[in-house]
């Protein structure tokens, strides 16, 4: 079993590396240009943004709305951060990211403790609550900009810092949640009480999850916030995180790879579709109830999409299958 | 001389001023396989509640491997020692069999967030014994061929059977088992009957056995008590036991009620 | 003489303030006794009834001409709105949640998610994206008790939902329908065993907490006088949070928890802030869930093992 894990960190990394190559090719090839670039980035933070939401969502089930808050934590904060100038430069963006990521991660703890330590749905409307109060405070406060936002944030567009940036969060989300605290939430959100009789604290493992995937919706945040350049705390509604939630919800709950690809495909989607962003909302919502009275484990379901069983397949195809092994 | 590994004495436990157990005083040593009987409503359920640290009791005292319980701690109390089975079986249906088993290993692995998400040599080392581990778990309870199928896919039996491995996992010093016989037709509770045997004879561990079930008590156990409107009315060797006057009482009044198949004037 | 003075208007401003919160809370009262009521029968945070109450205002909107042409008082508008919010309240949980009651709670939750945004929406789309003026509902001068004058809307609302939560009390306690929704709400298996109807309950639960949602957006209105398409959005979060802090699934917990959340804004905007209220309470709801998550009257349950 382990030796099959390691050929699949092999390939994917093959993969992930190969695809980027290509991009770049592209992009200097002028193949893709300015504009499509821009959009490169916003899938590339969607991407962050869906598969730290499913950590909640599809890992530990519990629902939170709050997630475009979070973004907006790591966006003022690494935003103030680099404006302050303390580490200039792609140095002071990264640093700016880990310190928005750091304080979302915080404050998903202050917010988890009291949503989590009960059994129940109390997290879905304690993010919500949150959802407004951040955008209340930071309106309030002067150092954020009040009402009329945070502007002259340096731009970091380079697709190439964003896509390298996104690679490793994927990855280190996914390597989080298969080792045995990923386990250990798997477990919770099949049953919270047999995980407590299996020995598991499960208050502190449902706050690890929420603050591990409100800690990335941070560094996303920032990322959001130095491609646009300016920000404000309007931007990070409610909208938009169900926005994220009908990504996890339509990708599969609890699939790393169907997060990664609804969040592609419904980016994508609104720029294709011009007269799509009138009924967005509407038929995000529909498909929200729709799939969840007919598909509820997600519209491309909980597996994830594995190479080395494609590998396999192929080989199968082309070698014919091998004697003396069947495959449940 | 050895010590008790479970000790309570004089529980007590009501809700809003009703009395659910009264008096409840129990000693488990290690190895003893003791089982709990009483009719229905004679406060079996209170009682195991109690003894999980679900609920704290209202009076008495309760130490566990040489350990005050609280309450609402239960991971606590597994950490130190006590695994339990559910009587409606709870699983992780969606995990695989060999999940189930190695999340039970979680506290006893130690390896922090970072070795584990960057994958350092200590990671491939434990993951690679837990599941050794794991394997040997279902080996011995004849699931090792199920091990990479989810469990809620398993049939009933199996599904009992992989509980108690995900139970033995923890390496619990006492087991409980929460009617394990509940919902099963004769077949399935000799098939549970020899389970609880083997686990007797692989490994140095008490049980407590809380059932409903007649034969299978009377098969296995060495020591029974018997609760009886939340008191505690018998103790001893199950032949006695049985023989009890009081406990011929309890009982006839649910025989009367019911059916006559719970065997206990044979 | 001056300290004296104006120690008497300080006073006069708290209770005016006061009585201004309990204007607000009792409109939260009315929406948070169907939160509580739906979530003790089907366990569901029931997010699209907030915007029930943004549906009530627009039908109350829209039966105006009627209710003119037929020289009626304006509040007779509360008539169709709680009619047709019943009606609509029943018709989403049969298509939205009942397909899913013995799912896992998270996809009724997610259900109950997508309808609220759907209504939302929908409103957005094909009546307005703003706001509409509403007319003045009630016309009558303000009425003096002990040397205060109170706006005849606030004694109006506040009589209203007491005696609404009287009758609901009586309702649960004392009818046969009543007597099968507490039972629903305890177990619904054992409910259904013993004989009751539990699809029929559950759909009337559904029909009076959307009626009184219905007549607390009438209220609502005749204080702000405008319909927009998320006005019911926050007014049902905060309801929802009055009902966790009386005590969720506890009728008068609902009313005494959406009166002292209404008290609480009214002071904060007052005298800390008028743009901090909201934060303070959601700051109540956090300390209530880390403090006593049951909420004030809450039972203290545990689930079954």
């Amino acid at each position: 079993m382990l030796k099959d894990k390691k050929r699949d960190y092999i390939v994917s990394a093959i993969l992930v590396i190969g695809l980027f190559i290509l991009l770049l090719g592209m992009i200097n090839s002028g193949m893709i240009s300015r504009y499509q670039q821009g959009i490169l980035n916003f899938i590339c933070i969607n991407i962050i943004l869906a598969v730290s939401l499913n950590i909640t969502v599809g890992c530990l089930g519990q629902i939170t709305l709050g997630h475009a808050g979070f973004m907006s934590i790591g966006a003022y904060a690494s935003a103030l951060f680099t404006k302050s100038g303390i580490i200039p430069g792609v140095t002071g963006y990264l640093v700016g990211l880990l310190i928005g990521g750091l304080l979302a991660l915080l404050v998903g703890v202050i917010i988890g403790i009291p949503g989590l330590r009960l059994k129940g749905d109390y997290l879905a409307i304690i993010t919500l609550a949150f959802g407004e109060i951040i955008r209340v405070l930071i309106e309030y406060f002067q150092f954020t900009g009040g009402a009329q936002g945070l502007s002259g944030i340096t731009r970091y567009t380079d697709f190439r810092i964003i896509y390298i940036i996104t690679a490793l969060s994927v990855f280190i989300m996914y390597s989080l949640m298969t080792t045995r605290h990923g386990r250990a939430v798997l477990a919770i959100r099949e049953d919270e009480i047999a995980s407590e009789s299996v020995g598991i604290n499960t208050t502190y493992y449902k706050v690890f999850a929420f603050a591990a995937s409100a800690m990335f919706a941070g560094i996303a945040g920032g990322m959001y916030g130095h491609t646009m350049g300016i920000i404000s705390a309007k931007q990070f509604d409610y909208n938009y995180s169900i926005n994220i939630l009908v990504m996890v919800v339509l990708g599969g709950m609890g699939s790393f790879t169907g997060a990664t690809l609804s969040a592609i495909v419904l980016t994508l989607l609104p720029e294709m579709l011009r007269g799509f962003s009138d009924y967005r909302m509407i038929v995000y919502s529909l498909m929200l109830i729709l799939t969840m009275i007919f598909r509820p484990e997600g519209l491309l379901g909980r597996r994830e999409f594995q190479i080395s069983k494609l590998l396999d397949w192929i080989k199968i195809k082309i070698v014919g299958a091998p004697k003396g092994e069947s495959k449940v | 001389m050895t010590e008790p590994i479970l000790k309570t004495k004089n529980i007590c436990m009501s809700f809003d001023g009703l009395k659910a157990v009264t008096d409840f005083t129990l000693e488990i040593m290690p190895n003893e396989l003791v089982g709990l009987i009483g009719p229905n409503g004679a406060g079996k359920t209170t009682t195991f509640n109690i003894l999980t640290g679900v609920y704290a009791p209202t009076e008495g005292e309760y130490i566990f491997n040489g350990e005050k319980v609280k309450e609402g701690e239960t991971y606590k109390l597994v950490r130190n020692g006590m695994a339990r089975t559910f009587q409606n079986i709870r699983l992780f249906k969606n995990l695989t069999v060999l999940q189930n088993v190695l999340v039970a290993q979680n506290f006893n692995m130690k390896y922090g967030f970072l070795s584990g998400t960057l994958r350092f040599p200590r990671f491939w080392k434990e993951e690679r014994l837990a599941e050794e581990k794991a394997l040997d778990l279902l080996e011995i309870f004849e699931l090792k061929e199920f091990a990479h199928y989810k469990a809620g896919s398993l049939p009933y039996g199996e599904q009992r059977k992989l509980e108690i491995a995900r139970a033995m996992a923890t390496n619990p010093k006492l087991l409980l088992l929460d009617e394990p016989a509940a919902g099963m037709n004769p077949n399935e509770t000799e098939e549970l009957m020899e389970t609880i045997k083997l686990i007797r004879e692989k490994f140095d561990i008490a049980i407590l056995l809380i059932e409903h079930d007649m034969n299978l008590v009377l098969g296995i156990c060495e020591r029974l008590l018997v609760l009886d409107h939340g008191n505690l009315i018998a103790e001893g060797e199950p032949k006695e036991v049985v023989n009890n006057k009081a406990v011929i009482t309890a009982y006839l009044g649910e025989v009367e009620e019911d059916d006559e198949e719970e065997g206990v004037l044979e | 003489m001056v300290f004296i003075l104006k120690e008497r208007v300080d006073k006069m401003k708290l209770i005016i303030q006061i009585i201004n919160g309990m204007q607000i809370g009792s409109i939260y009262a009315l929406v948070s006794l169907g939160y509580t009521m739906v979530y003790g029968i089907a366990k569901l945070i029931n997010f699209a009834h907030g915007d029930i109450l943004m549906v009530g205002s627009y039908i109350a909107l829209f039966s105006l001409p009627v209710v003119r042409n037929l020289g009626l008082p304006i509040w007779f508008v509360v008539i169709p709105a709680v009619i047709i919010s019943a009606i609509l309240g029943v018709v989403i949980e049969m298509i939205a949640y009942r397909p899913l009651r013995d799912s896992p709670r998270i996809a009724n939750l997610i259900t109950a998610i997508g309808v609220s945004i759907l209504l939302q929406n929908l409103a957005m789309k094909f009546i307005a994206t703003g706001a509409t003026p509403f007319p003045k509902v009630f016309d009558k001068g303000p009425l003096v008790i002990g040397g205060i004058s109170i706006n005849f809307t606030i004694v109006i609302t506040v009589i209203v939902t007491f005696v609404l939560f009287g009758v609901l009390n009586f309702f649960m306690t004392k009818t046969k329908h009543g007597k099968a929704m507490l039972a629903v709400s305890e177990d619904y298996e054992a409910a259904q065993l013993v004989g009751v109807n539990v699809n029929r309950t559950i759909s009337l639960t559904f029909a009076i907490g959307s009626g009184l949602a219905a007549v607390g957006s009438v209220l609502y209105l005749a204080s702000y006088p405008q319909v927009e398409p998320l006005m019911g959005s926050m007014l049902g979060i905060k309801a929802f949070v009055a009902a966790v802090l009386g005590g969720i699934g506890v009728l008068h917990g609902a009313v005494i928890g959406g009166l002292i959340l209404g008290i609480v804004e009214a002071l904060t905007k007052s005298y800390i802030s008028s743009q901090l209220g909201d934060a303070f309470v959601f700051g109540i709801l956090i300390l209530v869930l880390l403090i006593k998550p049951t909420g004030i009257f809450g039972k203290n349950t545990r689930e079954k093992v």
